[in-house]
């Protein structure tokens, strides 16, 4: 583990957001979107973060870039993300405020699912991929950022003569690639990716994750791939980190994740995904019971409890610790065996 | 075939007018739906695959589109030339329609229990009461608990899955022998949508002749829950067979495009790039001429697939593909080439 290189390092993260109500909008209670949520990456390997709506994953990428206080100013924020500048300075990107964030902010950019609402329907695209290095990169002249531009364009498999459209002039696919091309404009370290081929169809989804891959290697940039599809999160990452109610319940490498998922919601998440294989057997598909939890009125101890088909009394204790079921893959639960059906 | 046919739709088109010109959503569209089967329809953003299920219930908004020709015959009777109010009796009664978005099709004014209410008694001659109890069985019987205290809630009391499972009550609430499902968990996370696929095919299955049109942009959907799938592509069927045929023996180039770009994690063997298919998704204002894939498609031949539109043909029993690469007379330019076609 040693001669790797961290990049980020969350510790402990927790995300409430207070709900107020009555005439004197008084606390009512806390939505507890991220619960106390700790993982490494390093640099090099993509992490992906997989669950379903409301287990706090899109919060988490929000909380590293460090907008979720711009979008709700309420927003309880504890816990450490340490970054791991390349010259080995770390920062604490947790309760930065806006101002000294702002150096960092080319360094940690972000690709959004929604390819038709995060483009300004005003700006040709030319604009659009400009604007991160006229602010990040003031130092650049006019005639430097241009070229770039281009050359960003070509990357991303747009052409030089399409840099004067404007957005809705584009498809969906080609759209993300324009956010893409934008994300990379100022040469970051980390691309937060929350959900970017989600929006797309199918025939394209492909192309743009070709092109992630690619361009990661070219620009030499790493990815925390925030996603609901796993058979896209495994194709792409080199680990994953399991989301459920604000809390990670297991994380290893993606292949173990994928093809041993061990962790009961694990478990039931993968074998929920349909196959294109009419021969795969729905028979034997685990099919849990109720909705997902309101993290709102969140169970106590373990948040899967009341859906998971081993769970036993003592769940209600408190959130159950990681065990490493095998080497580097984790689960947070003391009754189930890595390999063996529960 | 020897199935008998619930529904027979011919030589559908469906045009829009716009401030561009015309957009043929749907253009020339025959299929049948058999008694009995969960029939898919697959295809991606703009290839007619809505438009086609809205046409079949009547609903395209006219102005700006219409339905210019075509035939659609509920067990053999015409339903494009029913007037108005007929129309009416038979949405709901003898087809009923699932959206993707259950929030948008479900008034968040009123009571679940007033919503099913009214769709009853407007096709049953019931009173009240009796509409009420039948609407608590159907809401117990799609999986809600406490069905009674639930028929008093409004939409926004109950979760996504929740407010699916109330929309595939109230569209069964009066025995349709046909239900179109156009994106029905297309909105819903994926253990929700496991549960809502499991509903629908099991209450499928309890009732006798009904059948289910199913529609999707997901072909992993449609390989677990139908019998039979149709995959579009602009405006026009590229390929019908049984789910068995399309997906271990795809056809089209455009289906086999499809497959490949799905990701199919392998164990131990880490595939650095998928197979893509090119290019976008043509707009619908600007579909090419002639085969409606050549643009994107590997295998486009010189002088027949820019010029000449493919017909349907049935390549094995109930395996029809629209493609030039399995006509006779092309076979020898394709082996020529070197191409080969197969998965």
């Amino acid at each position: 583990m040693s001669d790797k290189r961290l990049l980020l390092e969350v510790k402990d993260l927790k995300v409430h957001f207070p709900v107020y109500a009555g005439i004197f909008q008084r606390k009512i209670a806390t939505v507890k979107a991220v619960d106390g949520v700790s993982f490494t990456m390093y640099r090099g390997e993509t992490l992906g973060l997989v669950g379903e709506s409301g287990c706090g994953k899109t919060t988490v990428g929000r909380t590293i870039i460090n907008i979720t206080k711009l979008m709700f100013h309420d927003a309880e924020i504890t816990g450490e993300i340490l970054y791991h500048m390349p010259n080995g300075e770390v920062i604490d990107f947790a309760n930065l405020t806006k101002k000294k964030m702002r150096p960092y902010r080319s360094e940690v950019q972000m690709i959004f699912q929604d390819p038709y609402s995060s483009l300004n329907p005003r700006m040709t695209v030319q604009q659009i991929i400009e604007e991160p290095l006229t602010i990040h990169r003031p130092e650049m002249s006019k005639e430097d950022r241009r070229k770039r531009v281009l050359m960003l364009l070509d990357r991303v498999g747009l052409q030089a003569e399409q840099g004067g459209r404007y957005p809705h002039e584009f498809s969906g696919g080609q759209r993300q690639r324009i956010g893409i091309a934008r994300a990379l404009a100022t040469n970051p370290d980390l691309i937060i990716c929350d959900e970017p081929v989600s929006a797309l169809d199918v025939s394209v989804q492909a192309q743009v994750i070709n092109l992630m891959l690619d361009l990661q290697e070219e620009f030499d940039v790493n990815f925390l791939f925030i996603a609901h599809d796993l058979s896209v999160v495994e194709h792409i990452s080199t680990r994953i980190a399991v989301m459920y109610l604000g809390h990670i319940v297991e994380y290893g490498g993606s292949e173990q994740v994928y093809f041993n998922p061990t962790h009961p919601y694990s478990r039931a998440l993968l074998s929920a995904v349909p196959q294109a294989d009419p021969d795969s057997g729905r028979a034997t598909r685990t099919i849990l019971e109720g909705d997902v939890p309101t993290p709102l009125n969140k169970p106590t101890g373990c948040p899967f409890r009341t859906r998971c088909p081993i769970a036993r009394p003592d769940c209600a204790n408190g959130f159950p610790s990681f065990e490493e079921k095998e080497s580097g893959h984790w689960v947070a639960c003391p009754y189930v065996e890595a390999g063996v059906e529960a | 075939m020897s199935q008998k046919s619930l529904l027979e739709v011919g030589d559908l088109v469906t045009q829009f007018k716009t401030d561009r010109g015309i957009a043929k959503a749907v253009n020339g569209v025959s299929f049948d739906v058999y008694s009995n089967e969960v029939l898919g329809i697959v295809g991606e953003s703009g290839s007619g695959k809505s438009v086609t299920a809205l046409s079949v219930m009547r609903l395209i908004p006219n102005p700006p589109g219409d339905i210019v020709n075509g035939s659609i015959k509920l067990e053999g009777k015409e339903i494009l030339d029913l007037p108005i109010e007929e129309m009416r009796e038979l949405r709901g009664n003898e087809i009923g329609m699932i959206f993707q978005e259950p929030m948008t099709s479900l008034n968040s004014v009123f009571t679940i229990g007033f919503q099913m209410k009214e769709g009853i008694m407007l096709h049953q001659e019931v009173d009240e009461a009796t509409a009420m109890k039948k609407s608590a069985e159907m809401l117990d019987m799609v999986g809600i608990p406490s069905p009674e205290k639930r028929l008093n809630d409004y939409p926004h009391q109950f979760s996504g899955g929740m407010r699916q499972r109330v929309m595939i009550a109230m569209a069964l609430s009066n025995n349709p022998k046909l239900l179109i499902a156009d994106e029905p968990t297309t909105a819903l996370d994926v253990t929700i949508q496991a549960q809502i696929l499991e509903l629908m095919l099991s209450l499928q299955k309890q009732r006798e002749g009904a059948s289910i049109i199913l529609i999707t942009h997901d072909l992993a959907v449609v390989a677990e829950t139908c019998d039979r799938v149709i995959v579009m592509y602009g405006g026009k069927i590229q390929e019908i067979g049984t789910v068995r045929q399309v997906f271990k023996n795809p056809l089209h180039p455009y289906t086999h495009g499809l497959l490949e770009s799905i990701p199919h994690p392998v164990e131990g063997s880490r595939l650095h790039r998928l197979k893509a298919i090119r290019g976008n998704v043509p707009n619908i204002m600007e579909l090419p001429k002639a085969c409606k894939f050549n643009t994107r498609c590997d295998y486009a031949l010189k002088g027949l697939c820019f010029d000449v539109e493919p017909e349907l043909a049935e390549i094995e029993p109930g395996h029809f593909v629209r493609c030039h690469l399995y006509e006779e007379s092309t076979e020898l330019t394709t082996k020529e080439k070197g191409i080969e076609l197969s998965v």
